[in-house]
């Protein structure tokens, strides 16, 4: 089947077979960031945004994304360019794996929550997993990249 | 694995169904986030999401949901939470993370009658009413009970506007797991609606704790006593999270913990 | 120092957080054939018949081996210098499966579908098995786990007894264990079990294959040992080792998970008898089925001390439950109990007896720890139950007991490979320190003091909250067995490349090296290109295990830099005419007392292409010579819920020390995410298995690993350290940093609960069941 998708800005129109994952569309696309860790939607590195909401890809069918928005960590680089000076200032990327759907979610994260506490930077991060960090380096540097954002719109 | 041979989009409920009951493999695709979990060889992969079926209205004496409305959604929904004192985004903010959160549907949460859900325990102790394609409108707590009559589609569900307090407990070995126990508490007025789910089987509400609470002063004494009512008129079993005998103990903890916060309400 | 003790940002950073495609299954060739094992149901079972008709017919499936298409090679997976000290009881393929999700089958199919396909409509039929699945029964059972008479072990003095289903009996005596006790006056028997814990790294295993240009066989894999995967590679397939090539790519995550080869040998295998690429990935349900978990222990300690609390016997008995495979059986266990009694230098005796035998459990494998977290879980529990029974400060009991800077025991003479009689000193360890800085920054006293003010408050509330503590060790590498090489390499225009067989697998180590690099040749980091790591190219390194990388590869890296260094003033002095003891190389330049002088860039452009006409490079290697163990205190606080049990962590504070980091930050990250891989271990990690034999948790919904939420307040510090042997002083960190955890919070639990939590994990129902029975 076919299905019309905006990927990172780029409309593209892709061949797919009906029980294809998002996921795996995306990666033969060439996202090589959409990452894939665990087939029950529990650990969170396949995070992207479909239309500004972040999902999990490997749980997703592709054809759901049929006229909608994708955006994966590819097509946040600029964006992202200050999270990933806090996080890799801290140490905190490791093995980098689950540094993409991390990425996702902490831009999810700014978006719906307007200066969100502690508590609910963890919350809208509990989905995704690191098994290196231990997640005290994470915290800090999502609180500061969120300070630092402030601002930056004041300014 | 699950295979899918033909995927479509139904314009209309009526092609959706007809598609449906069309062959045996057919099935509907709802958030398709535990799809991958089952083994299902589907036919026609018939998905809802073309249907305009999200949406949170808030009506006078009502709201209806539609069954692709998303967990976050439901958790997020200013209007639900001041009516049912935070009752869903109790249930529902624990829940695994927000990205699943975010495809995980009411509709096929409702129609798969999961044994772990939270929601549908919080679900259970509001007046709510499943509208159903073919079969019409059914009370949550029969369709809990006894699942669709016949292959059916779930297109919205009414919850009814009471005055009244809800509280919703729940037990967890770590933050991502399923509860080992959950507990959903309504007062309406001096009427008492008590849910207990992941027993680890599917939500259900215990009368005879309902009866005996209502008009109760909620003294030490009584709590204990519609502890002991709960603990005994529902059935508890064992599973990895947990033991018989510790949910029935905790089925009683968490009823008093709802309790408590309903004093805490009322002072 | 200038470039090492400095956190700079990882090397790789911007790559892997930009989600650039260098991981395995990123790099694979697109035309891969996919490669998927069907694993077994059952825990034992013979296969009477293989019907691969309806697999077959499945389009796109190329190939369905079994057992009878392979030749019959016994060997081990585990990633362990040769002779490996772990049994030869693997086959790629046999007859026999030994535990759910052993190997049945191999599908290959031209994608992913096709063979997923044709490993469900794979018809097998089993004649079932009794299992041995207690542990505790398995050795001398009736069932043997491994009838087969092939198998065997490289070494002869581990105490494998496949006829017993014993992987290995070892043990240790210093002293009269028997009068020690006797003399003690007061003496404690307890008997602790650690669970099965899965590493549960983010990437899954996963290899490719291809044959190159000249025929040979390549391998990339994402794993922690390249070349224990090249030489068992080799041994598997039957091929000669020169016609293999092993290449790591960046790895998402390891924990011992990758110290066994896994996923290799398919790739491997299909590709050899095709002539294609082919690559496997695992699912998350593979790694659960078809890998391995933290070995079970079961620990009986006997505890012997004067009234005082001097501790004067210490008798520690193991069983470890290696599954049905032995892979790093022996080592573990030895583990369990070398790098903890090393603890209490003070005893007047102690001993140790090890067991590890088979079951048709999963087997057990490397997870960071590597039995030392299994052990000190047992005597730091212990340690803790004896100041309870003597009424001492768990502070103090170890205070008074325990191994301190310039001290040593004779325990080290007995576990060192090579050792001598002359005693092996402890001149770095900083094990006090870590327990005085840990007691000032949790407020030990004070925080007892406060919650016993506020107990009768948090009654009310539902709540009790507790302290306690515990210390650790690990070692730095293993000495006189694993070791490391590098090579350097200088440029035309200046700049180095660092070959190093050391494998990265998210710690950093590529970062720490180049620092390590520079400081040696006193340029700055960007100057220092490294590469690693590639059988090919890169100088052996035995692997990413046993917290070796930063202390043995860093110390093949001085090696190599030194000898750089010399060969630089050597042709230095030919270059500026000079005397080579007149020569220095400093700060990128080679200068002459004379006053002459030339830049590194300058100098490495003449000599490549105007005079001289000279590559220069330069190979270290090093072995570690003695233990240089890193050092932890932990201290944690937990809060208890006094109806359900549930326990919660309010603060953990965690001192190490690792001698003189050479990454401070990187090294502050692996500690903290070493507590919270203990963390999990304490309270709800746990491989669960059914009655028969079945695997319970089989993803990421059963087995569940700590999130954001269920952190607590985690306060690291490194200690100023400094080891004479160490790179620059350092000693590795990777592993201790999770072995005070668990027995720091159990002993919390008892002290806010009275329940004493002898089996992990501490779940709310053992510690509701625990308030329950005390209330009897």
């Amino acid at each position: 089947m076919k299905i019309n998708v905006k990927i990172n800005g780029k409309e593209k129109a892709l061949e797919i077979a009906p029980d294809d994952y998002l996921s795996e569309v995306l990666r033969r696309e060439g996202h090589l960031g959409v990452k894939k860790g665990c087939d029950t939607g529990s650990c969170g590195v396949c995070t992207i945004h479909v239309d500004d909401t972040a999902v999990l890809s490997c749980g997703m069918l592709a054809a759901k994304a049929d006229g909608k928005t994708v955006t994966t960590i590819e097509g946040v680089q600029e964006k992202a360019e200050r999270i990933r000076y806090e996080l890799g200032k801290r140490g905190v990327d490791q093995c980098g794996y689950c540094a993409p759907g991390t990425i996702m979610s902490i831009l999810y994260l700014e978006k719906v929550v307007k200066d969100p506490t502690e508590e609910e930077i963890n919350r809208y991060m509990k989905g995704n997993y690191c098994r290196c960090s231990g997640y005290v380096g994470q915290l800090e540097a999502v609180k500061s990249y969120l300070e630092g954002q402030k601002h930056e719109v004041c300014e | 694995m699950i295979t899918i041979r033909t995927y479509f989009f139904p314009e209309t409920l009526e092609a959706a169904y007809e598609k449906l009951t069309e062959r045996k493999n057919n099935a509907v695709i709802g958030g398709g986030a535990y799809l991958k979990l089952g083994s299902k060889a589907i036919g026609t992969a018939v998905d809802l999401s073309k249907l305009g079926l999200e949406y949170i209205n808030e009506e006078e004496t009502f709201f209806e949901i539609g069954a692709m409305t998303t967990f976050s959604k439901m958790m997020l929904n200013e209007g639900l939470n001041k009516h049912f004192t935070n009752l869903f985004q109790q249930s529902i903010e624990d829940i695994v993370g927000m990205q699943l959160k975010n495809m995980v549907t009411v509709g096929a949460t409702i129609y798969s009658r999961y044994g772990f859900s939270d929601f549908l325990t919080a679900l259970l102790v509001t007046d709510t009413k499943v509208k159903l394609f073919k079969a019409g409108w059914v009370s949550l707590e029969e369709f809990l009970e006894q699942g669709p009559a016949e292959r059916d589609i779930l297109e919205k569900i009414r919850i009814e506007k009471r005055k009244g307090f809800y509280n919703f407990q729940e037990l967890r070995g770590s933050s991502s797991d399923y509860s080992i126990i959950n507990l959903a508490l309504a007062k309406e007025g001096e009427e008492y609606r008590v849910a207990v789910g992941a027993r680890p089987t599917r939500a259900k509400l215990a009368l005879n704790t309902m009866e005996f609470l209502q008009n109760q002063e909620l003294t030490n004494e009584n709590v204990k006593k519609a502890g002991d009512i709960l603990s005994g008129e529902l059935a508890f079993g064992t599973n990895v999270r947990g033991s018989k005998e510790y949910r029935q103990s905790m089925a009683k903890v968490l009823l008093k913990k709802a309790l408590q916060e309903v004093s805490k309400d009322e002072n | 120092m200038k470039y090492v003790n400095d956190s700079i940002k990882k090397i790789d950073s911007e790559a892997l957080l930009k989600g650039k495609g260098v991981y395995t299954d990123d790099l694979a060739p697109r035309d891969a054939l996919w490669i998927k094992v069907v694993r077994s149901p059952h825990a034992s079972a013979k296969i009477s018949n293989i019907d691969d008709r309806l697999t077959r017919k499945v389009p796109g499936v190329e190939m369905v081996l079994t057992y009878k298409d392979l030749q019959r090679i016994p060997f081990t997976r585990a990633g362990q210098c040769y002779p490996e000290l772990s049994p030869y009881d693997k086959f790629i393929l046999d007859e026999y499966v030994r535990h759910v999700g052993d190997d049945v089958a191999i599908i290959v199919a031209e994608n992913q579908k096709s063979a997923e396909m044709g490993a469900k409509r794979l018809k097998v039929s089993y004649e079932i098995l009794d299992p041995v699945l207690d542990y505790r029964k398995a050795e001398g059972h009736a069932t043997l786990v491994h009838p087969e008479e092939d198998n065997f072990i490289p070494v002869d003095f581990v105490g494998y007894d496949r006829k017993k289903n014993l992987a290995c009996d070892i043990g240790f005596e210093v002293g009269e264990i028997k009068e020690a006790l006797k003399e003690s006056e007061v003496v404690i028997q307890k008997t602790y079990e650690s669970q099965a814990q899965a590493q549960a790294m983010m990437e899954t295993q996963r290899a490719y294959s291809y044959e190159d240009e000249y025929g040979r066989l390549v391998v990339v894999s994402s794993t922690q040992i390249p070349f224990h995967v090249r030489r068992t590679l080799a041994r598997a397939l039957d091929m000669p080792m020169s016609k293999i090539r092993v290449i790591k790519p960046r790895i998402g995550g390891g924990f011992g998970s990758k110290q066994s080869i896994h996923a290799e040998f398919y790739p491997a295998l299909i590709t050899k008898l095709t002539g294609k690429p082919s690559k496997i990935v695992y699912s998350r349900k593979d790694v659960f089925t078809g890998t391995t978990s933290r070995h079970k222990m079961q620990f009986d300690i006997t505890l012997g001390a004067t009234k005082e609390g001097k501790i004067l016997g210490i008798e520690m008995n193991a069983l470890s439950d290696t599954g049905a495979y032995g892979e790093h059986a022996n080592t573990t266990v030895g583990a369990a109990g070398k790098k903890v009694l090393t603890l209490y230098n003070k005893v007047k005796a102690c001993s140790f007896k090890g067991k590890a035998v088979y079951t048709n459990n999963l087997p057990g494998g490397a997870l960071r720890g590597f039995g030392v977290t299994q052990g000190t879980f047992a005597l730091e529990s212990a340690v803790n139950e004896l100041a309870e029974v003597l009424k001492i400060d768990p502070v103090k009991l170890r205070e008074m007991n325990m191994i301190n800077k310039g001290e040593t025991t004779p325990i080290y003479n007995i576990i060192t490979k090579g050792a001598g009689p002359e005693p092996i000193y402890m001149d770095s360890c900083e094990l006090e320190a870590c327990v005085e800085k840990g007691k000032e920054l949790f407020g030990w006293e004070n925080r007892k003091n406060q919650i016993e003010k506020e107990k009768s408050s948090l009654r009310k509330k539902g709540k009790a909250r507790g302290t306690g503590m515990a210390i650790a060790q690990q070692g730095s590498g293993l000495p006189n067995i694993d070791m490391a090489g590098a090579t350097i390499k200088l440029n035309d225009d200046g700049f180095f490349t660092l070959l190093v067989g050391a494998t990265d697998i998210g710690t950093g180590s590529d970062t720490i090296l180049s620092q390590i690099a520079a400081e040696t040749l006193d340029v700055s980091t960007d100057k220092i290109n490294i590469h690693a790591s590639d059988t090919d190219v890169s100088p052996f390194d035995s692997g990413a295990y046993a917290s070796s990388t930063t202390y043995t590869s860093g110390n093949a890296v001085i090696e190599a830099c030194k000898k750089m260094n010399a060969l630089i003033k050597e042709y230095g002095s030919k270059v500026l005419e000079e005397k080579i003891e007149d020569i220095s190389f400093q700060r990128g330049n080679i200068q002459s007392t004379s006053g002459k002088e030339i830049s590194l860039e300058e100098f490495s452009n003449k000599i490549t292409y105007s005079m001289l006409h000279q590559q220069l490079t330069a190979t270290g290697s090093f072995v570690p010579k003695k233990a240089a163990p890193p050092y932890m205190a932990g201290f944690a606080e937990v809060e208890v819920d006094l109806d359900t049990g549930k326990v919660e962590v309010l603060d953990f504070v965690g001192v190490v020390d690792c001698g003189t980091a050479i990454n401070p930050v990187l090294a502050q990250v692996q500690t903290e995410g070493g507590i919270v891989q203990g963390l999990g271990m304490a309270l709800f990690e746990e491989v669960k298995v059914s009655s028969t034999g079945k695997l319970k948790s089989n993803s990421f919904m059963e087995y569940k690993i700590p999130t954001r939420k269920d952190i607590c307040r985690i306060q690291v510090k490194l200690i100023e350290g400094h080891d004479e042997t160490g790179p620059y002083g350092a000693k590795s960190i990777g592993e201790v940093v999770i072995n005070t955890v668990p027995p720091a919070i159990v002993e919390a639990i008892y002290q806010a609960v009275g329940v004493r939590i002898r089996t992990l994990p501490a779940t709310p129902e053992k510690v509701w069941h625990g308030m329950d029975a005390n209330k009897g």
